[in-house]
């Protein structure tokens, strides 16, 4: 509490976690690169640096508020450091912008520009090193790393993996694995967070544009799109539409344009999701075992319970995610003939926010017959910039709806894009009931409460029972670690790798700030409301896939074969 | 693959310092000690038992400079190449090391381990420089022929 002057005005403040946010809220935007609101604070870069009233400079990020303090944020002294500071930073820099990836997007880009350096006085005396392409989810280019250090920070305090970690010192520092390993040899679980907190071209999505296009052109392929739910309420503010709304017509309308065949929604198989997945509870319920279930759609999640707690693998559902029901449906579809009169072969390609889905498709559970189920997985990312190729005007497409009879899904489908999702579709199939009172009391059972770790039961067939939801893996891991000591007993936890789950996925557009988690999760409940038929076993597309292709293969399908 | 005996002894070393992450440094210099370098598998081994990240460990271990993940030849030579040894022409020494043993920046340990050439800065000798140390001896005012001289001995068996 108190004020102080920033510039020569006077500016109160509250419980601010530091300088640098009192000033940001004062309206003045001081540079950083190491600074982040989630992760704790290292005061690295020195961007940040303002002066007080007596010549006094310090880092802004890791200065604490106190009343009275004078402070000048763009004396001519300031202007020539950072300015400097982004020279040395250019100096060790491959610099690249035209065939850069984060071309347009990248912050020191934006530094370069804002602090109009025109040449770099200073040579680079940094080594070039190879790429690191191992892993099918992110690719690192340690060429363009600025060391400020956000992927070890993100990837060690949010997601619990500590995958990378600065090694070396000096003019030789990098961020690399241990014993400088490529990414796939270590326990990364693809969830791609570290790309979305990486300033610069340094951590970046595995792109499968190239390969889409060409099976596009393919006049004998049959390419099929999947669209998942958190990918429409985060490409139309990339084409000039509110944060957060949702544009799933206009995704499908451009797909058609760009040459897909078919338009499924994952909505869809989400359904189907929870249709398998609140059987496979009941039944364990019923018999007592493999019990707290772990949900199984997120393949980071899955993939980290794999590397750490395996222990706890036989509580994963056996359900395939709702990718992977989508594409093994999709494939069995048309593996018959009279649905695939000129036999064309058919490709599925997947439309995510997640970069891991790109690790899930290549598991080894991920075929049926043989054959890959799901062909390319495409980030929210790649989807735009494939767009934005054709040319395509997105703002003014008209609405189209998805084909049929994959392209609808239930609310309940709708809403696995946030955190609480699932299981709120879950409680949905279970309780009776689907008017306005009964849907609204299981939206305000806990599930969606605010706060990473969502504790709360509910009623069924005369037990209580105990619900954990959370998202982000730090947080997966404070529950294991209860669960396993005994201090915490659930019998269903819902786990998804990203903060506020998918519409927060590591192939989603940069986010920004905390904007986004609310306008993205506002739109998957608007669209949910908006949808007629809130319940997967209401979805009358559903009930005829059961009575027709599912018929007998539900376990061939929908379910797999372990992990 | 390091041999069981090699975990015997680590699991010693932790159980003297306790299984926390503070105890990283003293437990990676005693392996050090013991081995003459730190075994990259018992660096992932001791983060494990230690619970911090392999990526962490390594990252603590490549911040000094005293830790070696390579095996080390019998003889360790170092060349000193403080700002004092330097404008004494340091470099040219250790130039005739790399040639006459096979070595280099990247090479660092002859294949029959016996010798390692590294470089240091400032072996606190500057009066004497440019300075050489093999192992714990320090060899003053070095000439390209002195340091191949040096070799010469202790292949002989001798002690330089
Ligand atoms: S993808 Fe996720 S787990 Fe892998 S390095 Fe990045 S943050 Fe860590
Ligand atoms: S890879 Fe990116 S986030 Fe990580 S230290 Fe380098 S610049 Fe920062
Ligand atoms: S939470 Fe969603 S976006 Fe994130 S890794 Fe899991 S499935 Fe992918
Ligand atoms: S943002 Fe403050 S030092 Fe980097
Ligand atoms: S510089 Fe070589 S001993 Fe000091």
């Amino acid at each position: 509490m108190g004020v102080m002057t920033i510039d020569g005005r006077k500016v109160s403040f509250t419980n601010e976690r530091n300088v640098l946010t009192i000033i940001r809220k004062a309206g003045i935007d001081i540079p950083t690169l190491c600074y982040n609101p989630e992760l704790s604070i290292v005061g690295d870069c020195r961007l940040c640096t303002c002066e007080d009233d007596r010549g006094r400079m310090f880092a802004t990020c890791s200065e604490e508020p106190r009343d009275g303090m004078v402070i000048f944020t763009n004396t001519a002294r300031l202007r020539k450091y950072r300015k400097m500071i982004v020279e040395l930073l250019l100096a060790a820099h491959h610099r690249d912008c035209t065939t850069c990836v984060r071309n347009g997007e990248c912050s020191l880009q934006k530094l370069a520009k804002r602090f109009s350096v025109m040449e770099v006085g200073y040579d680079n005396y940094k080594e070039m090193h190879p790429l690191d392409m191992s892993s099918p989810s992110i690719v690192r280019d340690p060429n363009k790393c600025t060391l400020c250090g956000n992927c070890v920070r993100v990837c060690s305090e949010l997601q619990g993996v500590g995958a990378l970690d600065f090694a070396y010192r000096g003019a030789e520092a990098m961020v690399i694995p241990a014993f400088n390993k490529t990414l796939a040899e270590t326990d990364c679980v693809n969830c791609g967070q570290c790309r979305v907190h990486c300033p610069t071209g340094a951590i970046s999505i595995h792109h499968n544009r190239t390969e889409v296009w060409d099976v596009l052109y393919d006049p004998n392929v049959r390419v099929v799109a999947q669209v998942a739910p958190a990918v429409r309420v985060a490409i139309g503010k990339e084409f000039g539409f509110p944060n957060g709304e949702s544009v799933m017509g206009k995704i499908v309308n451009a797909l058609h344009r760009m040459g897909f065949d078919e338009v499924y929604d994952t909505t869809f198989s989400a359904d189907l999701t929870i249709m398998e997945e609140s059987a496979e509870f009941l039944d364990r319920i019923s018999k007592g075992e493999k019990l707290p279930l772990l949900t199984s759609c997120c393949p980071a999640w899955v993939k980290f319970v794999k590397d750490q707690y395996p222990e706890f693998l036989d509580n994963v559902s056996t359900c395939r995610s709702p990718q992977g029901m989508m594409s093994a449906v999709v494939k069995e579809y048309y593996r018959d003939p009279a649905n695939n009169p000129d036999g064309r072969k058919t490709v599925m390609v997947s439309i995510m926010p997640c970069t891991a889905k790109k690790m899930e498709a290549k598991r080894p559970n991920s075929f049926t017959e043989g054959e890959q189920d799901t062909d390319y997985v495409l980030t929210t990312v790649e989807l735009i910039d494939m767009i934005q190729t054709t040319g395509i005007d997105f703002a003014n497409l008209d609405p189209e709806s998805a084909d049929v009879p994959f392209g609808f899904g239930s609310g309940g489908g709708v809403i696995f894009g946030v955190t609480g999702g699932v299981t709120e579709a879950v409680i949905r199939r279970l309780m009776p009931g689907h008017d306005k009172l009964t849907l609204q009391n299981i939206a305000e059972c806990g599930v969606r409460q605010d706060g990473f770790i969502r504790e709360f039961s509910v009623p069924y067939n005369g037990m209580d029972v105990k619900i954990c939801v959370a998202s982000g893996l730090a947080h997966a891991r404070t529950i294991l670690e209860q669960v396993k000591s005994g201090e915490k007993e659930y019998h269903l936890i819902e786990i998804m790798a990203c903060r506020k789950g998918c519409i927060m996925g590591g192939g989603q557009p940069y986010t920004f700030g905390e904007d986004s988690k609310e306008a993205r999760t506002a739109g998957i409940y608007r669209a949910d409301s908006e949808t007629v038929i809130k319940k997967c076993d209401e979805n009358p597309m559903i009930t005829a896939l059961y009575d027709g292709l599912l018929k007998g293969k539900e376990h061939k399908l929908l379910h797999n074969e372990g992990y | 693959m390091l041999d069981q005996s090699y975990y015997r002894k680590v699991d010693e070393i932790i159980e003297s310092y306790g299984k926390k992450s503070s105890s990283l440094i003293p437990i990676m210099q005693d392996i050090q000690e013991e081995y003459r370098y730190l075994p990259g598998e018992l660096l992932t081994y001791v983060a494990g038992q230690i619970g911090i990240t392999e990526a962490k460990a390594y990252s603590v271990a490549t911040f000094y400079e005293n830790f070696s993940f390579e095996a080390k030849g019998k003889y360790v030579i170092k060349v000193c190449d403080g700002t004092a040894c330097h404008v004494r022409k340091s470099m040219p020494v250790l130039e005739a090391l790399y040639k006459k043993l096979g070595l280099s920046k990247k090479k660092k340990t002859t294949d029959d381990m016996m010798f390692t050439v590294e470089t240091v800065s400032c072996l606190g000798a500057c009066g004497l420089a440019p300075t050489m140390m093999v192992n714990e001896d320090v060899h003053p005012r070095m000439t390209p022929e002195k340091a191949e001289e040096v070799i010469e001995k202790l292949r002989g068996g001798g002690d330089a």
